[in-house]
């Protein structure tokens, strides 16, 4: 299989950001067809201070080794991709994920993550979102495996 | 293989690739019984239905689980108990045509939130101790046994030619087939059943197979284990976990049970309809958390598995060594949890049911075979984890190889590592006394170390071997004591002295000289000599936490009651406490991890739907664990005299154990036993250990008092009826067989106090028949 050497990943400009979650919407519409945002969105917007941040996965990757029924993987295009139909729902990448940017909706049992699909790009009236190429040698990590305190 | 991230497919174990014909293997089966059942959705937790299979007659059918059934017994082993009461008899032994053998689930079973969900609790009557014993074990046959429609499964019967049992809940059958061409040593039939029996070839259809089996050394020996499969889908291969206990194995290959089957279709993270998914995902994620978090500081499971306790085994004087003798030894640190780390492939899943974090079973991949018929074969081994390398120290066995080597063997021929370690080290003991000698050994050179021999031993068990001792020493300890003592082979108090067993079934390992509590946590237990019931011995030796026999009492109350509630509900016990929260030590009982309480009750609940709180929880426990001894009373066991340990547990046997610790043993004779120091230098090694014994002996004896009262069991250990009605049961064939008992103990004498007590102590009760004031 041919594998990716690189992925897109979000990058955020939050002077651009007028915190309207338009991007939230957005995303909650791509996984659960709704428009509710917030929980349901793989992407969210904080309020930090006087300005805001993102907080989204970052493709390290680092849970596909935690998947025991192998529902994630790294597609050709770079993304960490979770195979709902696969999935058993047993929150081993939620709970592992560093950065707690697996997520879990009430509504389901299988978590979700982000895509890198560009929807909340799309949606963002003041262009603060953008896909960035990494090269994900940069970005990989795995799950901590050494013996003894690291 | 360390960077991580590779596809699933990519995985490479550089095992041997087996070549067998399994449409010929497959076409050689002939149907023996079949039968259809309407699939039906499992309700918070349970089918509600129990599957009966009898071998005999081919009688097949389903027995329905009554909400009475659920409040008594809640479910697991408590279900297990259950159905033996209705099918088996007082008389019954392990390889009667009515024993039970017995795999239950429990309600929280197959959840996948929280880690440790995946047991089976698997029950029978046991050839080495003729009650009933239970174990638990991972793997996917319990929870793919509850998806395809059971909470449980009952086999009574024997088939009269080797049959493998389908439950194939993907069409809704449960067949019988003779299976006549298939290995029957587990790593290997296990596989070959598992690419049957899957729909597809492919991975994901070959993980939702699951197979029970057990090998050649089971069908030849009392140590029997059932090897639960669990297909990895990155390793490619059928991995396997132990029910490991009590000869449960002998009892499925003397059934002519070659494998049990349990298939399922899709499956996902709320097969189980919980009633709270949402509380279920939150609570287990949570735990996932610590577990990413607070692991390497801990018990690094997820690197080594139980093998770190290893070291501090050793560290603590704990770690059994030339059985039992001694509690470290000069080369321990050969086998040190990174020796093997070093031999185990990394950044795999390596739960034994999918969701488990805490991750404990390792495994090696492309080993290869030292001896044997495997010999030059290259194989995963799953493990080892402590008891096995315990077992491997206690049988003077340093070299991570033959730890392996002898792990691989035991496992296929499927027999339990514990209890095949702990005889072996106690017939090399009577090696080094002349008791047993290469002759009587049947041309073994049974010496400390000699791991050729041990492998030697172990082929020609699985061969059939008909040299007499072969034959005794397979039967385990107590037929060994029983023989040597009969042959007139040696001084039968130092042979009894030294075997390390209880109730006919060998000891797991761990030392237990210098902890009175965990002494009781060995003997004062159900099955036997197995810690799952209480690991006390931090808290009592280390800690001095429980000083008195009445804390002690309390100990051996609470904690045998929690960890048999794990087993009622189809669940692991090391979530519990060999990871803990962060401020666990700032609590207020640290020992009983209350975060972690709360999160049982919280799942008990969330899939349940019941509105249990944590005193609840110990009763569902305290009426299994009452219920299960009064059936060992049933069975002609269950008493004082049962319950008694062999002395090496309680302290030095030899005068080179005396005089390897002289100076602890002699603190102890002036600050427990009142000598003063010019006495105690006035006496020689013998007549110090003869004080040391009688008093050791007496403390325990003081110790089964205090347990049996705090249980509400008369001075003799039988369950009360007072006791068994306050627990919510009304059976009267029980309480009446009870209350006879009762009153033969009281026409033989036996209904008093075991404890020498002197004018400033105090029994647990004036009055010996306190409960009948109730």
């Amino acid at each position: 299989m041919e594998k990716a050497n690189t992925v897109k990943i979000l990058k955020f400009y939050p002077e651009k950001c007028d915190g309207g979650k338009a991007c939230e919407r957005a995303c909650s519409q791509v996984h659960f067809k709704s428009d509710e945002g917030g929980e349901k969105s793989a992407i969210r917007i904080i309020k930090d201070g006087n300005s805001f941040k993102m907080h989204v996965c970052d493709q390290r990757g680092l849970c596909i080794d935690m998947c025991p029924v192998g529902a994630l993987s790294r597609r050709k295009n770079g993304v960490v991709w979770l195979d709902k139909n696969t999935c058993i729902g047993c929150q081993a990448c939620v709970g592992f994920c560093p950065i707690g940017a697996m997520r879990k909706s009430k509504a389901r049992i299988e978590p979700f993550k982000c895509i890198s699909c560009g929807a909340c790009v799309r949606a963002c009236p003041n262009g603060a979102l953008e896909l960035v190429e990494v090269k994900i040698d940069e970005i990989k990590d795995v799950v901590y495996h050494k013996q003894g305190a690291e | 293989m360390t960077e991580g991230q590779i596809a699933v497919e990519e995985y490479k174990t550089g095992n041997t690739k087996h070549k067998w014909d399994l449409k010929k293997i497959k076409s050689a089966h002939r149907v023996v019984a079949e039968y259809s059942y309407k699939k039906g959705k499992i309700e918070r937790g349970f089918a509600n239905r129990t599957l009966y299979v009898n071998l005999s007659t081919g009688q097949i059918k389903e027995k329905k689980v009554t909400e009475d059934m659920k409040k008594k017994f809640t479910g697991g082993r408590g279900f297990g108990l259950k159905l033996m009461w209705d099918s088996i008899k007082h008389s019954t032994r392990w390889d009667s045509e009515e024993n039970d053998l017995v795999i239950t689930t429990g309600p929280l079973c197959g959840i996948t939130q929280y880690p440790g969900s995946g047991k089976s609790l698997c029950l029978s009557v046991s050839p080495a101790t003729d009650i009933i014993c239970d174990c638990n074990v991972g793997g996917f046959f319990g929870p793919y046994l509850k998806f395809a429609g059971f909470d449980a499964i009952e086999i009574q019967g024997k088939a009269k030619h080797d049959v493998v049992i389908i439950i194939d809940g993907e069409k809704g059958k449960i067949i019988i087939e003779t299976a006549p061409l298939e290995e029957t040593n587990s790593h290997l039939v296990n596989e070959q059943l598992t690419h049957i029996y899957a729909s597809e070839d492919n991975d994901k259809s070959r993980q939702k197979i699951s197979v029970v089996s057990a090998g050649k050394g089971a069908e030849n020996s009392y140590w029997g284990c059932l090897n639960f499969s669990f297909y990895d889908i990155r390793r490619k291969v059928p991995r396997m976990k132990q029910a490991g206990r009590g000869g449960l194995g002998t009892v499925l290959r003397d059934k002519n049970i070659k494998a049990i089957v349990a298939k399922v279709d899709n499956f996902d993270g709320v097969s189980n309809n919980p009633a709270d998914p949402v509380k279920l995902a939150e609570v287990g994620t949570k735990i996932h958390r610590e577990i990413r978090d607070l692991d390497r500081y801990q018990c690094n499971m997820r690197a080594v598995g139980t093998g770190h306790l290893v070291e501090i085994m050793d560290e603590y004087d704990l770690l059994p060594c030339e059985n039992y003798r001694f509690g470290s030894f000069p080369k321990s640190s050969k086998i040190y949890s990174p020796k093997f780390y070093e031999f185990f492939t990394k950044i795999i899943p390596d739960g034994c049911w999918h969701g488990c974090t805490m991750a404990c079973a390792k495994t090696v991949d492309g080993f290869e075979v030292m001896t044997g018929p495997y010999k030059g074969q290259k194989v995963t081994v799953d493990g080892p984890e402590y008891e096995t390398i315990a077992a491997c120290a206690n049988m003077s066995i340093w070299d991570p190889k033959w730890v392996l080597e002898f792990n691989f063997y035991c496992d296929t021929y499927g027999i339990d590592t514990i209890s095949t370690g702990t005889a072996m080290a106690f017939y090399m003991e009577m090696y080094e006394y002349g008791i047993l000698n290469k002759k009587r050994c049947n041309g073994l050179e049974l010496s400390f170390g000699n791991h050729e021999a041990v492998l030697e031993f172990m082929h020609r068990m699985a061969k059939k071997d008909k040299a007499e001792f072969i034959q005794i020493a397979s039967k385990g300890i107590r037929r060994v004591k029983d023989w040597l003592i009969k042959k007139g082979w040696g001084d039968p108090q130092l042979i009894e002295d030294c075997g390390m067993e209880s109730k006919g079934l060998e000891y797991s390992e761990y030392v237990t000289k210098e902890s009175l509590a965990m002494q009781g946590g060995y003997g004062l237990t159900l099955k036997g000599p197995q810690h799952d019931e209480a690991w006390l011995i931090f808290m009592d030796m280390v800690n001095n936490a429980i000083p008195t026999f009445q804390d002690k009492a309390e100990a051996l109350h609470y904690f045998p009651m929690w960890r048999t509630w794990f087993g009622l509900n189809g669940l692991c016990k090391l979530p519990w406490n060999d990871i803990e929260p962060a401020n666990n030590a700032e609590t207020d009982e640290p020992a009983k991890v209350p975060e972690h309480v709360q999160n049982y009750v919280d799942i008990q609940n969330a899939v349940t739907g019941w509105n249990i709180d944590k005193e609840e929880l110990i009763l569902q426990s305290e009426r299994c664990y009452n219920w299960q001894r009064a059936m060992n009373v049933w069975m002609g066991r269950g008493t004082r005299k049962d319950d008694w340990i062999p002395y090496r547990s309680m302290g030095p046997v030899t005068e080179m154990e005396y005089l390897s610790r002289k100076e602890r043993y002699d603190k102890q004779l002036i600050e427990k036993l009142g000598l003063t120091k010019k006495q105690v230098e006035q006496m020689n090694t013998r007549e110090k250990m003869k004080s040391l014994y009688d008093y050791r002996r007496d403390q325990y004896h003081k110790l089964a008092d205090a347990v049996y009262y705090r249980r509400g069991w008369t001075p003799n250990g039988i369950p009360t009826p007072q006791k068994i009605k306050k627990l919510g049961f009304q059976d009267s064939k029980m309480i009446q067989m009870l209350q006879k008992k009762i009153d033969e103990d009281q026409k033989k004498g036996l209904n008093v106090w075991g404890g020498k007590y002197s004018k400033n102590e105090k029994p647990p009760s004036i009055n010996p028949n306190y409960w009948e004031k109730w």
